[in-house]
């Protein structure tokens, strides 16, 4: 809650704002709020955001020699862009026609576009992830890992463009932070990852990235709800709230504890890397969730629309 | 703007759409089984809503065409002649209205339908280029290439294109793209009694609706406003714009639609700086420290 209510003891909901008067069609909603499933949407959101991130820490510890964390991050990487590519097969409605993304390149569909930057980031992931598991073909792994890790910021961001290029209130207004949200979100798992899966000795840059990618998301996340005014709101209520608040625990204390701690303490490190990662999904599922509930109150888009035309209105004098 | 020329068509006809005018809508809903009938499209649930004569609810991958309804203690106008008895329900008790007055309440009735967007988003963000623009101006699902990603159904700020459930793939109103083909006029607007709906050149029907909101103001219907027809609104203007008797949202409609697209290159510039920052800040984890 904003720190404006902070003198109040009591732990209910304190309104941000008053509640807002608007006309709706018998409070039905105005938008048809999205059709994906949770486990699968939300859940590409967050193992695209942890595939991608992994493949930069990868690339990194490939470079430094930290042979055991580029190893256990390209498996990571693999693994999470893999299920992440069946979420979003799964969740098409004619999943036998998946190929149709790639008859086209079209800018203007942030859809198009993550295909074709899954389409060239996934084989390169894969190559490395092989190439590391198996030693062979050691230069075409180096290329490949480098390759992934170049695209694994593209695939990490553009999600929250994907999301954010939609009516759904709560999604959109958050244009501008969404990125770095996600961009933070998904250093944090992938920190967790390599933090969980490697010897303490090679974690140190796992480390240092949990505490970055908890301190881009929390200040981007900040920023963005006290921007967005009343589509904020949703971020705090009911499941998405839960799951917002979870996330912010996770991503602290597993930053702190890991980031801090797991340099000296193995169980630190596991403990810490486990609450990074969870605490990226809750992130993911948490804004998945704020978006639904805000399509589904007419609230959400007519009074932030009626406030749009009263200011426009003041400005014509 | 050129919009045909823009979507690739050289030597374009004129841009088509619909004027629903609600203030001669009567509620029938035709138009809804018209283009059941016509579009076969399924049956979708022969609910009762309890809320009003509306037991359609709204637009959706099965109902192209939604009349809504609205009761209100609102009387319809205030004009300055004597009213006749339309025989209108009222809330007083017979002979006993008040000064001669009807009872304060109206009926809004609407016939909703896809925009047709100028600045569509279902188009734009459609990433099989499923969704395409038509050489009459408005805006089509191909149901051959579409993969039911589901894009476009959050994408509409009007909430009218959704998914089928039993079949995966999206479906709206194409403004009878087969009819209008052949020269007809689709088949909601053929079947409307009372030519709440009409069908025409988009221009045509533009200077159309402005004589017809002059009447009714002359006429006393303060109320009467048009939306959609601005082309320079958040999206552009609608293909199929509408003349109403209260605020847009009274009808489930949005306010002040904008196309999301719009912060397009906005959100890929922040995209662009959040990826770079991520690349940055994870690099700078392997900057070795001097211990």
């Amino acid at each position: 809650m904003s720190g404006n209510t902070g003198r109040k003891r009591g732990r209910g909901e304190q309104a941000m704002v008053p509640d807002a008067e608007f006309r709706s069609y018998y409070g039905k909603p105005v938008l048809n709020k999205p059709t994906w499933a949770a486990a699968d949407i939300a859940g590409y959101l967050f193992l695209g955001g942890l595939a991608g991130a992994s493949s930069v820490l990868a690339a990194g510890a490939d470079i430094t020699g930290r042979d055991r964390l580029a190893e256990s991050l390209k498996t990571g990487a693999l693994v999470a862009i893999s299920g992440s590519m069946f979420a979003l097969v799964h969740d098409l409605g004619k999943p036998e026609r998946f190929l149709n993304m790639l008859r086209v390149f079209k800018p203007s569909s942030p859809m198009s576009v993550g295909s074709w930057i899954l389409a060239c980031y996934g084989p390169q992931a894969g190559i490395a992830a092989v190439t590391s598991l198996t030693g062979w073909f050691p230069r075409v792994g180096r290329v490949a890992t480098v390759g992934a890790g170049l695209l694994g910021p593209a695939v990490a961001a553009y999600t929250a463009v994907l999301v954010s290029d939609t009516a759904v209130p709560t999604w959109h207004d958050g244009h501008r932070e969404m990125p770095f949200v996600f961009a933070g979100s998904a250093a944090g798992a992938a920190a967790g990852l390599g933090m969980l899966a490697t010897p303490i000795a090679q974690a140190a840059p796992a480390r240092r990235a949990a505490l970055f990618g908890a301190a881009l998301e929390i200040t981007a996340l900040k920023r963005m709800k006290s921007r967005m005014g009343l589509t904020a709101e949703p971020l705090e209520k009911g499941t998405a709230g839960k799951l917002m608040r979870a996330a912010e625990a996770l991503t602290v204390g597993g930053a702190l504890l890991g980031g801090l701690l797991g340099g000296r303490s193995r169980t630190a490190a596991v403990v810490g890397g486990a609450a990074s990662l969870a605490g990226s999904a809750c992130t993911r599922f948490g804004i998945f969730h704020a978006g639904v509930a805000s399509a589904e109150d007419p609230k959400y888009t007519v009074v932030p629309q009626r406030e749009r035309l009263a200011e426009a209105a003041a400005a014509q004098g | 703007m050129d919009l045909l020329g823009e979507s690739g068509y050289e030597d374009a006809g004129p841009r088509y759409g619909f004027f629903t005018d609600t203030s001669v809508c009567i509620g029938c809903k035709a138009c809804e089984v018209a283009c059941k009938e016509w579009n076969a499209v399924p049956e979708d649930g022969l609910d009762f809503t309890g809320m009003s004569y509306d037991n359609t609810g709204g637009l959706s991958a099965d109902t192209w065409r939604h009349v809504a309804f609205i009761e209100q203690r609102k009387p319809l106008a205030a004009p300055e002649t004597t009213a006749v008895d339309l025989g209108i329900p009222s809330f007083t008790k017979p002979g006993e209205e008040q000064d001669g007055q009807q009872g304060e309440f109206r009926w809004l009735m609407s016939s909703d339908v896809c925009k047709h967007c100028t600045h569509a988003a279902c188009l734009d963000v459609c990433p099989t280029g499923a969704l395409f623009r038509t050489e009459f101006g408005t805006v089509v699902v191909q149901e051959d290439i579409c993969n039911g990603c589901g894009y476009c159904v959050p994408a509409c700020p009007y909430g009218v294109i959704d998914q089928r459930e039993d079949d995966g793939r999206v479906w709206k109103c194409t403004l009878c793209y087969d009819r209008l083909g052949d020269g007809m006029e689709p088949a909601c607007a053929k079947a409307c009694p009372t030519e709440s709906i009409q069908f025409g050149e988009l221009s045509e029907l533009r200077e159309r609706a402005d004589r017809r909101v002059a009447e009714l103001h002359d006429a006393g219907v303060g109320d009467a406003r048009l939306y959609g027809r601005d082309p320079d609104d958040g999206v552009g203007g609608d293909g199929a714009f509408f003349l109403l008797l209260d605020e847009p949202e009274v009808y489930g409609l949005p306010p002040d639609p904008v196309v999301t697209t719009r912060d397009l290159p906005s959100m890929w510039r922040h995209a662009g700086a959040a990826a770079l920052t991520l690349l940055a800040g994870l690099a700078a984890t392997f900057v070795r420290r001097s211990r």
